[in-house]
């Protein structure tokens, strides 16, 4: 998994690419509870997420809530396979999705 | 191979070899994949808590029905994700609970899943049609 950050003033972006997993899911969580703290908005490209597991689930929601009473999360390119996921757990009527 | 989340990659890399081999559609090999490390990610984390122990990754084709099956097995402490309860997929972020999320998803993406123990052993079975 490849991540990469983009901060303009206090709206972050981060894109992941690769797989999105127990082994993975770690080094996201690493890099948002250090960037979050600066952000007002986080926006989290899955253009080149090729899945994401539960264990991604897990690092999602955690985000979703430390941002809720900021400017809020958002997640934008959601491939198939990923929506599937977010679509099966319920997670489409939780995260923003574009 | 030891059950420990460092081997969830190697674990993926020899289903995915075998699935190539097939010419399984991506869609297919990603759920499947997904699968694994929510299986052998469970095996390793609960199955010799808090020490560790071997798992075993099996996987085979039935050609006539277009069905891969993986068996995951271990001698670790009997345990039937099957048997716990869905979890609640309509609750609100701040009630939401992540754990049974990925078995859930197992089942949902999977044709089959079977648990047995057998011989002191969990053994785990899913299936998929590709």
């Amino acid at each position: 998994m490849t991540i990469n950050k983009k901060q303009n003033g206090t709206s972050l972006e981060i894109a992941v690419e690769g797989r999105l997993d127990t082994t993975t899911a770690p080094m996201l969580e690493e890099e948002l509870s250090r960037s979050m703290p600066g952000a007002q908005t986080l926006t989290l490209d899955f253009a080149d997420l090729a899945y994401i597991s539960s264990a991604g689930l897990r690092v999602l929601l955690a985000a979703h809530k430390a941002m809720m009473p900021k400017g809020g999360m958002k997640v934008i390119n959601v491939n198939e396979i990923v929506q599937e996921v977010f679509d099966v757990t319920g997670f489409v009527d939780i995260l923003t999705i574009e | 191979m030891e059950a420990k989340i460092e081997n969830i990659p190697r674990v993926t890399a020899f289903i995915d070899e075998q699935l190539e081999a097939l010419d399984c559609p991506m869609k297919a090999q990603m759920q499947i994949d997904v699968a694994i490390d929510e299986l052998f990610g469970n095996i390793s984390h609960y199955a010799y808590a808090p020490g560790t122990g071997e798992a075993t990754v099996g996987f085979d084709f039935d050609e006539a029905a277009g069905m891969i099956s993986v068996v995951f097995s271990d001698r670790g402490v009997p345990f039937d994700p099957l048997g716990r309860i869905d979890p609640d997929i309509n609750a609100p972020a701040q009630e939401r609970a992540i754990g049974g999320l990925g078995i859930f998803l197992v089942k949902k993406t999977m044709d089959s899943m079977e648990y047995r123990y057998e011989n002191g052993k969990n053994v785990l079975t899913i299936k998929k049609k590709i």
